[in-house]
């Protein structure tokens, strides 16, 4: 391969070069085989959204304007509105956190071949009809439904409350549809934490509570804020479950946005909303995902 | 622990039940909704609907997505990175609003209303799991397999189906699984999107529960419970298999 003499160092100059070109075009010809799903993302999100971010600055008038965005600052039931979206988003995220944290360390502790069977019962929920678990809970948590009747026969209440169409059955019904996707990534990052360095601070001297909270709780953080954060960006967005479950009385963006397209058909209004909505997605996403460096919990290694 | 699977699996006794309202547990055992359901031809229709759709996105949806995951791992190009990113864009931006975007969008092309505008929709979806599924497997592959087998003389192609693809054909099939469940349980797009004489079984089903508690939505959950059963079974099995390999 090494050119000695003067009269090889042009051929080989030669075939590096034309390996060079070779191995680019055969670069470019591997890329074109994810051109099919660019084409697909183009025509079903980019074309589409961004119709929607220009439709948000024309008026009912066809004149650019802000008018939607101003409507929305001035307008104190829009205000309602997100404040409802964020409450019911921070809620479950707690409620996933307060259910999920334990769950998941009980999974971790299992050992492994346990731990996968157990993890079925995380597993089964995620992979139901979210439509088919919204109506479990609505027939569960009906007024004369089984959780009535079995706390007034405990003695916890006396006469059945109502629990559903409400707030209640809202955060209730999507604690429990969140709950895996805080369980999945919180599990994974519990796995990877080496059990030597518990055995180590209970070595030093650290109580089991001390251990907990010195070493095994900061390693676990990172997946913990990961499943936070996904649960959160996707409450934000949710439709189903409020709509069914909070029956009119908990009005999301989603469910906002659909109420607007289905009464007044204003494409502007209800556009509007949907770009805040993914503006706000977005930038929670990358401030949380910079401030907790989570690019690698989140994504895995490229 | 049970807390996360009982509220689920308590629409299965209940629609055995013989009464016009739910109840449990069944005073009178039947099978009187899932007649009410086998006989009803909307309910037919969307069944139809609904499982030709999610296995058309199935077959669109694990090979685009598959393509896209190889291409993409195994080029090395300073841009594959932003590409992937771009293709993952469909699990960040909320489904909402890719509803109502494909719902303006198609009616202006006439794609609203038709199956192939649902799988169209369906497939952006599912894709994304698709690439997932499929980076992380070829993460655990040893691409030089690939290498040798050209160098003994093979086409890129032939190196691929012949070498690569046996070797990850079990992630292949729990991509085809995940794909064909992401479509049939796919609701707001649905809602959207779908309409008419294809309507989906989702569709119908959030139409019925917004208005009253009917038990034959009881009947229908069951049988979507046992068919994500299978499914997620079939994965673990598969996933086990794999390991074995």
């Amino acid at each position: 391969m090494s050119a000695s003499t003067s009269g090889e160092i042009e051929p080989a100059r030669l075939n590096q070069e034309s390996l060079r070109v070779q191995g680019a075009r055969e670069q470019w010809m591997l890329l074109s085989l994810a051109a099919p799903a660019v084409v697909a993302v183009v025509a079903v999100i980019v074309i589409p959204v961004g119709w929607l971010f220009y439709l948000s600055f024309i008026g009912s008038d066809g004149q650019p304007t802000l008018e939607h965005y101003q409507k929305m600052i001035e307008y104190k039931s829009y205000a309602r509105v997100f404040v409802t979206t964020f409450e019911v988003s921070i809620l479950t995220t707690l409620l996933c956190i307060l259910i999920g944290y334990p769950l998941a360390y009980f999974l971790a502790m299992l050992p492994p071949r346990l731990a996968g069977f157990f993890m079925l019962a995380v597993l089964l929920p995620f992979w139901t009809s979210l439509l088919v678990r919204t109506y479990a809970w609505l027939v569960l948590l009906q007024k004369n439904g089984i959780l009535n009747d079995f706390a007034i026969s405990v003695g916890l209440w006396e006469n059945p409350i109502k629990l559903v169409h409400n707030m209640t059955g809202t955060l209730i019904g999507m604690a429990h549809i969140m709950l895996p996707f805080l369980v999945l990534p919180l599990y994974g990052s519990m796995r990877k934490i080496e059990r030597d360095m518990m055995h180590a601070a209970a070595n030093l001297g650290a109580s089991p509570a001390q251990t907990f909270w010195k070493v095994f709780f900061p390693l676990s953080l990172s997946g913990m804020v990961a499943g936070s954060l996904i649960v959160f960006v996707l409450c934000l967005g949710f439709y189903v479950t409020p709509a069914v479950l909070g029956g009119g009385r908990v009005v999301m963006v989603a469910t906002q946005i659909t109420a607007i397209l289905e009464n007044q058909f204003d494409w502007g209004a209800a556009s509007a909303l949907g770009v805040v909505l993914l503006v706000a997605t977005l930038v929670i996403l990358v401030v949380v995902t910079r401030l907790f460096k989570l690019d690698a919990a989140l994504f895995g290694k490229h | 622990m049970l807390l996360l699977v009982i509220p689920t699996f308590i629409v299965i006794p209940m629609s055995f039940s013989d009464s016009q309202y739910l109840e449990f547990p069944p005073e009178v055992w039947s099978l009187r909704w899932y007649t009410v359901y086998l006989e009803s031809s909307k309910w037919m229709r969307a069944t139809v609907t609904s499982v030709q759709v999610g296995i058309l996105t199935m077959l669109v949806a694990t090979p685009l997505g598959t393509m896209a995951a190889y291409a993409l791992f195994v080029s090395g190009h300073r841009a594959a990175r932003a590409i992937f990113a771009f293709l993952i864009t469909p699990m960040i931006v909320p489904v909402i609003l890719i509803a109502i975007g494909a719902f303006y969008a198609f009616g202006r092309v006439g794609l609203n209303n038709t199956i192939t505008g649902l799988v169209l929709a369906h497939t952006v979806l599912a894709a994304p799991l698709v690439m997932i599924v499929i980076t992380a497997a070829l993460r655990t592959y040893d691409l030089n397999q690939e290498r040798v087998a050209r160098s003994l003389g093979a086409t890129r192609v032939k190196a691929f189906f012949v070498i690569t693809l046996p070797q990850i054909k079990f992630s292949i099939v729990t991509c085809a699984l995940l794909s064909f469940l992401t479509s049939f349980d796919e609701v707001i797009i649905a809602i959207f999107v779908s309409g008419g004489s294809n309507a989906t079984l989702t569709k119908h089903m959030f139409a019925a529960l917004r208005d009253f508690i009917d038990p034959t939505i009881a009947a229908i959950s069951t049988i979507m419970i046992l068919v994500s059963t299978t499914l997620l079974l079939a994965t673990q099995f598969i996933g086990k298999r794999e390991k074995q390999d």
